[in-house]
């Protein structure tokens, strides 16, 4: 009877999950191992030509790009988030609601637009670039637009929520008194902020950057509008090689990569997790 | 103890930094000027234009029936999905809960691709029944999560009070655990439509042809030439927005 319930209530999501989420990851993973047939489509039979064809088309530098300019994207938010999220906890409950509501705002915008905002802030013609011109910081030739650090200050601007929001939700756990009692040691302020509130927060600088770091990786859309030729993402291979020139198999095998990318640091975390919960046990 | 001004003054540039580039958008939209670098005179020009764009509409039109579509599949999905992994602790349940809380990490280039590769090995053809399936898989982890947060607040003994006094199960679920439940269960079905109208990359994988949601339609205005509608577009879409953020911010305020 109560076998039966649990069946009634847990079938339809499981079996939803099941056909449209595990069984289409688990093809992604299989496809790189199957032949690309001419039309795009996925070819008869078993091969390794495809990842064969995948590490010889010199994926490399997109990789390293991919993941540098993740790490990059990870550390300036998290230096940002850090002492937002340490002003937020200790304000008012009316100010912390406040607060947080405009932290989520731009941030419920829709992602296109707030690409789109971007493009036309940085555009030649743009206001930050006539601004920056009249303040005489670029010369009248510049191209703000198209570019590594254009890139990164849009990838900041979307992963930047998703840094705050778990470090607030650690710095509201914390202790202030803890800060108290480290200046009346006689700590400085910036002491007592790294050697306290740092390790205080660990678990939630722990998150945030592995969130950021993951997201920033499956990333495409920025690099695609913001950035120029070379400033591309394994996520843009992974269109262009699906859309571009019909690859399924090719597509899917770089898809397979970036699952293998996001899974490493996620287990690391894990890894380290667990190390680092028997540490606190003894 | 005296404070520090630092940590303030950060915040107060990052939320400077968040809405200057929405504030520039609304800015635009009544400036005369292409490009915005400078200010050339007021104009309604740009939402003239919009008012005659037909595909914008249309686009509008499709976004807004997918999202209604899937945020309701997805609610249905999500609640009784929190029911069962609230109720039932098996190894049923371990698998169940990993399958929900798996795509809350999951990028979406990475889903997109999977569902394309999905829907083109069976051979489904590409249109409103897969944008919806694709929505209503990457809604079900946040309306379940947001349903499950409020059963962890749910008084269960409410239940068998009802059967004691006579309620058969299926009365007393209808008549006590939904309606206690609503405000949880419109939650997530309010943010899964809010996710089903943002979203642009798996959308973008598995639209067809005749699907184009409002973002996709956006994204193409972007390479084309018509950069000053998009603006008027984005103030009214950012308007929405806010204001669907201070209606909810009140509503949460009442209880």
């Amino acid at each position: 009877m109560n076998c039966r319930r649990e069946c009634l209530l847990t079938l339809p999501s499981l079996a939803w999950m099941l056909a449209f989420f595990a069984v289409p990851a688990g093809l992604v993973v299989s496809m790189a191992f199957r032949p690309s047939d001419l039309r795009g489509g996925i070819g008869e039979g078993w091969s390794l030509d495809t990842l064969k064809a995948v590490v010889e088309a010199g994926y490399l530098p997109v990789v390293w790009q991919t993941v540098w300019l993740s790490a990059v994207t990870a550390v300036i938010c998290l230096a940002l988030a850090l002492p937002m999220a340490f002003h937020i906890a200790r304000v008012s409950e009316g100010w912390r609601r406040l607060l947080l509501l405009l932290v989520v705002v731009p941030f419920l915008t829709n992602f296109i637009i707030r690409i789109f905002a971007w493009k036309s802030l940085l555009h030649p013609e743009g206001a930050l670039t006539q601004l920056l011109i009249c303040c005489g910081l670029v010369s009248e030739d510049a191209m703000l637009l198209n570019n590594a650090g254009a890139v990164l200050l849009v990838l900041v601007y979307t992963q930047l929520p998703f840094a705050i929001l778990p470090l607030y939700a650690a710095a509201e756990k914390f202790d202030f008194q803890l800060l108290d009692a480290a200046r009346d040691l006689g700590a400085s302020p910036w002491k007592a902020f790294w050697r306290v509130f740092v390790p205080g927060v660990r678990r939630g600088l722990m998150s945030a950057a592995l969130m950021v770091f993951v997201c920033a990786l499956g990333q495409y859309v920025i690099p695609q509008f913001i950035g120029g030729p070379s400033d591309e993402m394994l996520g843009n291979k992974i269109t262009q090689r699906a859309f571009g020139d019909r690859n399924l198999p090719h597509a899917s095998a770089l898809a397979a990569c970036l699952m293998l990318a996001m899974l490493v640091p996620m287990l690391l975390a894990a890894l380290w997790r667990r190390l680092f919960g028997k540490e606190a046990a003894s | 103890m005296k404070r520090s001004w630092f940590p303030a003054l950060v915040t107060l540039a990052v939320l400077a930094f968040f809405f200057a580039p929405l504030a520039m958008l609304v800015l635009n939209s009544f400036n005369a000027s292409r490009f915005g670098g400078e200010w050339e005179g007021f104009t309604w020009q740009w939402y003239e234009k919009l008012r005659e764009a037909d595909e914008v509409w249309d686009a509008l039109f499709i976004t807004l029936k997918i999202a209604a579509v899937s945020s309701i599949t997805a609610m249905l999905l999500g609640t009784l999905a929190a029911l069962a992994l609230h109720r039932f602790k098996s190894w049923l349940q371990s698998l169940h809960s990993m399958l929900v809380t798996l795509p809350l990490v999951m990028p979406d280039i990475l889903m997109g691709m999977s569902l394309l590769a999905f829907f083109v090995a069976l051979g489904v053809e590409l249109g409103m029944t897969t944008i919806w399936i694709a929505h209503v898989t990457f809604s079900v982890s946040f309306v379940t999560m947001v349903v499950l947060g409020r059963l962890q607040d749910f008084d269960f003994t409410l239940l068998d009070a009802a059967r004691d006094l006579g309620a058969t199960p299926w009365t007393a679920t209808r008549k006590v655990l939904v309606p206690l439940l609503l405000p949880g269960i419109l939650a997530g079905g309010l943010l899964a439509f809010t996710l089903s109208i943002d979203d642009y990359v798996i959308t973008f994988f598995v639209s067809g042809p005749g699907t184009t949601t409002l973002p996709l339609r956006v994204a193409s205005m972007m390479k084309g030439r018509n950069l000053p509608m998009i603006n008027a577009l984005s103030t009214l879409m950012i308007a929405s927005t806010f204001l669907l953020a201070a209606l909810a911010f009140r509503l949460e305020r009442r209880r």
